[in-house]
């Protein structure tokens, strides 16, 4: 995704005067081109998140869209009172990209992963938090992003093509709803590629509704995704991140908000560091029960 | 000129309003309210400030109250239920605050953002910034300090309040001195000392180092005594925290009036 990022910035957004691009000394072998093409609007603020973030939201309140870039992490947690205090609370046109959501750096350890990111960002005033599965996806959410002019948090990770079954959809992808449909599942975010990989080795997709939601916070439900769970009564929510605060934690409010009669729901999520191990973000999601062949595993279970 | 009236003005509407509130932070207001009278009386109007220590929020109310920015019945409300003038400065509320404050360490970064904005659009307007000495404290002052050196921000004017105090003793025995002339000069800043009670030196020096397009951001650390005005408060601590009782405000009153030639109201 992050090739695609920087592409999306140089074709849309390198030449507009009132954009500027920050960096927390980040980018090698990415924003080469960006840089070249935006001049003294690309900035390195060095090693100095928090102050990116201030800097960002001074110049955001003299008219500047101010898009600053680091790891997921260095600049999700670093910059929590930044972002709340000087970027949301002005309700200020400052878009944080985060590199390698999830565990995306893998066996860089624990200090580069985020799978806290999404509960720490999503509940502050004004804010919106990203997190595209698919790079088309990637592609609408960048261009709603960008066009809110509002505080945005946009987590890249590693996200492959739009299957053939799925179609962009407000807030996300869905595929074709099916009236014999047996189970709902709702996922966020590039650990979708699992999903879809599981799906092709079952022999119960044709009773089977697949959502993804890339924006949080998840505050409405969307009426496809209640119509499916009105039916199915079962749902799986998969998510490269903590149970608390997420997407699961989210739906469970909304359905039950909602009124809506469950039968069984289970949710995948980032359970941290268990076996207190490292490895690949693929061992770490196999770790956490977001691999493809248990995610195959418990989609069996509901039938 | 002598601004002796003006800064005792400010001052009983400084005691009027925490007596009125029963709220402390009045030695934090006292000692920088003739810093920023040297800034909001005689910027450009397009030049911008943000209260960095956003606990004396009772100094920059009253400022902005004298320069029009904030209405007379604003100021009735403060610290009250459903009021725009909270004990520190809230978002969104007045446009000569562009940002609320009240968390130390943010004011220098927002600020040397504001001035890098204006490099890059090519004006002249000046970007100000009032610190506290025990805010120098803060990691974000010092990164800011460095990334407004790199872009030679000579359009920033940061103050500092030195009172000598933090929130739980001196500072000389908590960090060190975090806000020392050398130190904010090794890292590339012009800095000046001045007198933090004398409003037409504090305006000369601003003045001059803003005509010095050097590519120096610019540091003015003000000498100052906490509860300026009031013996009582002088120099103590305690009154970071401490409400008025009524004798203390009518004599703390007594003692401006007197002290800065004000006639009885």
């Amino acid at each position: 995704m992050r090739k695609h990022f920087s592409e999306y910035i140089e074709r849309n957004l390198a030449d507009r005067e009132d954009f500027v691009f920050i960096t927390g000394d980040l980018g090698y072998n990415a924003l080469e081109g960006v840089a070249k093409k935006m001049g003294p609007r690309f900035i390195n603020a060095g090693v100095a998140e928090q102050n990116m973030i201030g800097v960002a939201a001074g110049m955001a309140s003299q008219g500047f869209q101010v898009l600053c870039y680091s790891i997921a992490p260095f600049v999700v947690y670093r910059c929590l009172e930044q972002m709340r205090n000087d970027v949301c609370f002005h309700n200020l046109p400052v878009y944080i990209a985060g590199n390698g959501g999830g565990y995306g750096y893998g066996i860089m350890g624990s200090s580069h992963h985020a799978i806290e990111d999404i509960a720490t960002l999503s509940g502050l005033p004004n804010m919106q938090c990203y997190i595209p599965g698919f790079v088309e996806d990637m592609r609408a959410t960048m261009d709603e992003m960008f066009a809110r002019r509002r505080p945005a948090y946009l987590r890249l990770g590693l996200g492959k093509n739009l299957p053939a079954d799925m179609q962009l959809v407000t807030g996300g992808t869905q595929t074709v709803l099916t009236p014999e449909a047996r189970l709902t599942i709702l996922s966020q975010g590039p650990v979708t590629n699992n999903l879809i990989a599981a799906l092709a080795k079952s022999d119960k997709q044709n009773s089977i509704d697949v959502f993804t939601l890339n924006t949080m916070p998840f505050v409405t439900l969307p009426a496809a995704l209640a119509t499916s769970i009105a039916t199915t009564k079962n749902i799986l929510v998969i998510e490269e991140h903590i149970s608390i605060g997420g997407l699961g934690s989210s739906l469970a409010l909304l359905v039950n908000e909602a009124g809506l009669p469950l039968d069984k729901f289970i949710s995948l999520h980032a359970e941290g560091y268990p076996n207190g191990l490292y490895g690949s973000q693929a061992y770490h999601q196999q770790v956490s029960g977001l691999g493809e062949e248990n995610i195959l595993r418990v989609i069996n279970s509901y039938f | 000129m002598d601004y002796k009236q003006l800064q005792g003005r400010l001052r009983s509407n400084i005691l009027k309003m925490h007596h009125g509130a029963g709220s402390g932070h009045i030695g934090c207001s006292l000692s920088c309210i003739d810093i920023m009278a040297a800034i909001l009386k005689f910027k450009n109007e397009a030049d911008t400030f943000i209260l960095s220590k956003g606990h004396a929020a009772t100094a920059l109310y009253t400022i902005l109250n004298e320069t029009g920015a904030i209405p007379d019945e604003d100021l009735g409300t403060f610290y009250k239920n459903a009021t725009t003038l909270p004990a520190h400065p809230a978002p969104l509320k007045y446009a000569a605050i562009p940002f609320a404050t009240g968390s130390l360490g943010h004011g220098l970064p927002l600020a040397t953002g504001i001035a890098k904005a204006n490099k890059l659009k090519g004006n002249d307007k000046i970007s100000f910034v009032l610190m506290s000495d025990g805010e120098t404290n803060e990691g974000t002052s010092w990164e800011a300090a460095h990334f407004a050196v790199a872009n030679k921000l000579d359009n920033l004017i940061a103050f500092v309040d030195c009172n000598g105090l933090q929130g739980f003793g001196n500072t000389a025995d908590i960090l060190g001195n975090t806000a020392s002339p050398k130190l904010w000069e090794a890292m590339g800043f012009e800095v000046v000392e001045c007198d933090g009670h004398d409003i037409e030196a504090l305006m000369q020096a601003w003045k001059k180092l803003a005509a010095n397009k050097n590519g120096k951001p610019k540091m003015v650390v003000a000498s100052t005594v906490k509860g300026k005005g009031i013996k009582e408060m002088e120099d103590k601590m305690e009154w970071h925290y401490l409400p008025m009782t009524d004798a203390q405000y009518t004599a703390a009153k007594q003692e401006i009036r007197a002290g800065y030639g004000l006639e009885n109201d």
